[in-house]
């Protein structure tokens, strides 16, 4: 008995903790733009909330997606498109952004749950390659050259969004939202079948549970939240280019989430922190990006599964001792 | 001029051609992927950074030793080949016991550097290579024109792919490679070196990705991202026949490249999309794939 309640005391207190470091986050956030460039931390923004997404799909129900910069750079492509050439408003233009990934999230589920594991990974990265060649082909997206030159515009048509502070808080809006949605997301009840999915499938189908519907729900949620990145990212830069459709990207979006943590909310953002940093850095240095980024997927994939943040965790249930394991 | 389908035959029967030399490469590298994928369970995303890599060797064997095609045929598999079993002593071997998907991450990171790596040193313009003496130049059929290197190139492929073949389904070897696939533990109590039966097979499924390149690099140029765009379509390709069978990999690997060339021929804006399209229906008629034996 009063094991139990050390333990919930022990809980309480670390969940206490964890808001606080939330609060803590948050207000670093709002304050960054003071003392960083606000682009960079733009950019931070929307990988960071592009890898939650992700992490939606692999952490939570286990299904690794080879796919998404389909539904990042989809969703910027057409963001782009409808506030350039149709003179939408930002906020409709994003809006545009994510309702298209999420169909392209419900056609290539549809296909890619048809198979499991390995070949799930392969058939979502096939598909994205043929999203790949309809962007090189499409005359909407202006091939080689993209749709460069895309106007920020009035937020509400009140906030003028080309203010680096505007966009900034219109940016870390968006992110705590979609990051916020994900969390819901992963505490509520529907989010318990999706883990117990992740853990044994053919259990979860013998208790009734119709795992193909879910496994597809689930698809759709994390596309239509990479869309959402994917189009604030076309808003922040100005452009939209097929860089954000190869399967480099998608390939990008796995390593911050490995990095970070799969399976935790806050391994993603991190990772993306830190593989935004080494990019920008390595810009100028002239060391290849690709060499540096494939070297930290082999040293993580072979020592360091866990990713940064579940190390943290783990390192901090053993230490305290309440038994609580994964 | 004789018409097929309102086209001329000779460029029909070109475009043909040229797909059934793009069918044999997705028949080589699908074959090693199948190897690889019965015996680890690794799906190895390196396999078009290999086959870069091998179309390197031979470049670099010309240009720096003055090695010509013929040796560069045998050398740069066995490079290939060699450095494959250094990687999976070192690194694939720790992850047999976890989740297959890090095996997938694992060689996706080893591409990138190796990818990395070439351009680094020789940027992404191709580097060209040409076609040995033997090969060069052309036969009139009567009804179109062969190049002879391309002919060559079917005809190798064919007889590597129907070697692998004889190899795992005819040989002692092979049988040892089959009854492991199927209970390594015991395989392993009879006194057969599993370990050491699955280094020799990423071996030898890196040297057949490092044959086509070589193979590739009088074809295509020479450039280190040769292999990137390349391995996603052979994904597809074994999306396609199911790893199942190494038969089956041989197979939808050249049906693939022949429905490309047609492709070309009626509706290029497709050419590169109908590999795609086909795994598609093929996922909703029969998921397992064509020739696929898991549900």
């Amino acid at each position: 008995m009063a094991e139990t309640t050390l333990q919930e005391a022990r809980a309480t207190g670390s969940a206490r903790l964890e808001w606080a470091l939330v609060a803590i986050g948050i207000a670093a956030l709002i304050a960054a733009p003071f003392f960083f460039y606000p682009v960079f931390l733009m950019k931070m923004l929307c990988f960071a909330l592009f890898a939650c997404a992700f992490n939606l799909l692999l952490g939570y129900t286990g299904l690794l997606s080879f796919g998404h910069a389909t539904f990042f750079g989809g969703a910027a492509y057409f963001c782009a498109h409808a506030v350039k050439v149709w003179g939408w408003p930002p906020e409709a233009g994003i809006l545009l952004g994510t309702a298209g990934a999420a169909v392209l999230g419900l056609v290539m589920g549809f296909f890619a749950i048809r198979r499991q594991g390995i070949y799930f990974a392969m058939i979502t990265l096939a598909l994205a390659q043929m999203f790949y060649f309809f962007c090189v082909q499409a005359p909407f997206t202006r091939g080689e050259d993209g749709i460069q030159g895309v106007p920020r515009g009035h937020l509400f048509g009140l906030l003028d969004l080309s203010q680096p502070h505007n966009i900034y808080y219109t940016v870390l809006g968006i992110f705590l939202i979609g990051v916020f949605a994900i969390w819901r997301i992963v505490n509520s009840p529907f989010g318990m079948i999706l883990k117990s999915i992740r853990e044994n499938e053919s259990r979860a189908i013998s208790l009734g549970y119709s795992v193909a519907n879910y496994k597809l729900a689930a698809f759709v949620m994390s596309a239509t939240l990479a869309g959402l990145a994917g189009a604030t990212k076309a808003l922040v830069f100005q452009f939209a280019t097929l860089t954000d459709v190869t399967w480099q990207m998608s390939g990008e979006v796995i390593l911050m989430t490995l990095l970070g943590g799969i399976g935790t909310m806050v391994g993603p953002i991190v990772g993306a922190g830190l593989v935004v940093t080494l990019q920008n850095t390595l810009a100028t240095s002239g060391f290849p990006v690709t060499i540096a980024t494939g070297l930290i997927f082999m040293v993580c994939v072979l020592v360091f599964r866990r990713g940064i943040v579940g190390e943290i965790y783990a390192r901090l249930l053993t230490s305290v001792g309440t038994g609580k394991k994964e | 001029m004789t018409m097929i389908f309102g086209i001329p035959i000779q460029a029909f029967l070109g475009q043909l051609l040229v797909g059934l030399i793009n069918g044999s490469f997705y028949a080589m590298l699908s074959l090693g992927l199948a190897v690889i994928f019965g015996l680890l369970r690794v799906i190895n995303f390196a396999h078009g950074a290999q086959y870069m890599f091998g179309a390197f060797v031979g470049y670099l064997l010309l240009t720096y030793l003055g090695i010509g095609y013929w040796p560069a045929l045998i050398l740069a598999p066995l490079v290939v080949g060699i450095f494959g079993m250094v990687v999976e002593r070192l690194a694939l071997s720790k992850l047999y016991s976890i989740d297959p998907l890090y095996g997938l991450l694992f060689t996706f990171g080893l591409a990138q550097v190796i990818e990395g790596i070439f351009r680094y040193y020789y940027g992404v313009s191709g580097q060209p290579y040409s076609a040995p003496v033997q090969l060069g130049g052309g036969v009139n059929l009567g009804f179109m024109f062969l190049p002879v290197y391309r002919g060559w190139v079917v005809v190798a492929s064919l007889i590597v792919c129907l070697g692998t073949w004889i190899l795992i389904e005819k040989t002692r070897l092979g049988s040892y490679l089959r009854a492991a696939t199927e209970n390594p533990t015991l395989v392993q109590a009879f006194g057969v070196n599993v370990p050491l039966l699955l280094t020799l097979t990423y071996g030898l499924g890196s040297a057949l990705a490092g044959f086509a390149g070589i193979l590739a690099a009088p074809v295509y140029q020479v450039s280190p991202l040769m292999g990137s765009d390349l391995i996603i379509v052979v994904f597809a390709v074994v999306v396609v026949g199911g790893m199942g069978s190494i038969l089956g990999a041989i197979v939808t690997g050249y049906m693939l490249g022949l429905a490309e060339g047609l492709t070309k021929v009626f509706y290029p804006e497709a050419s590169n999309l109908v590999v795609f399209v086909i795994m598609a229906v093929v996922l909703l008629v029969r998921p397992a794939g064509l020739f696929g034996r898991d549900a």
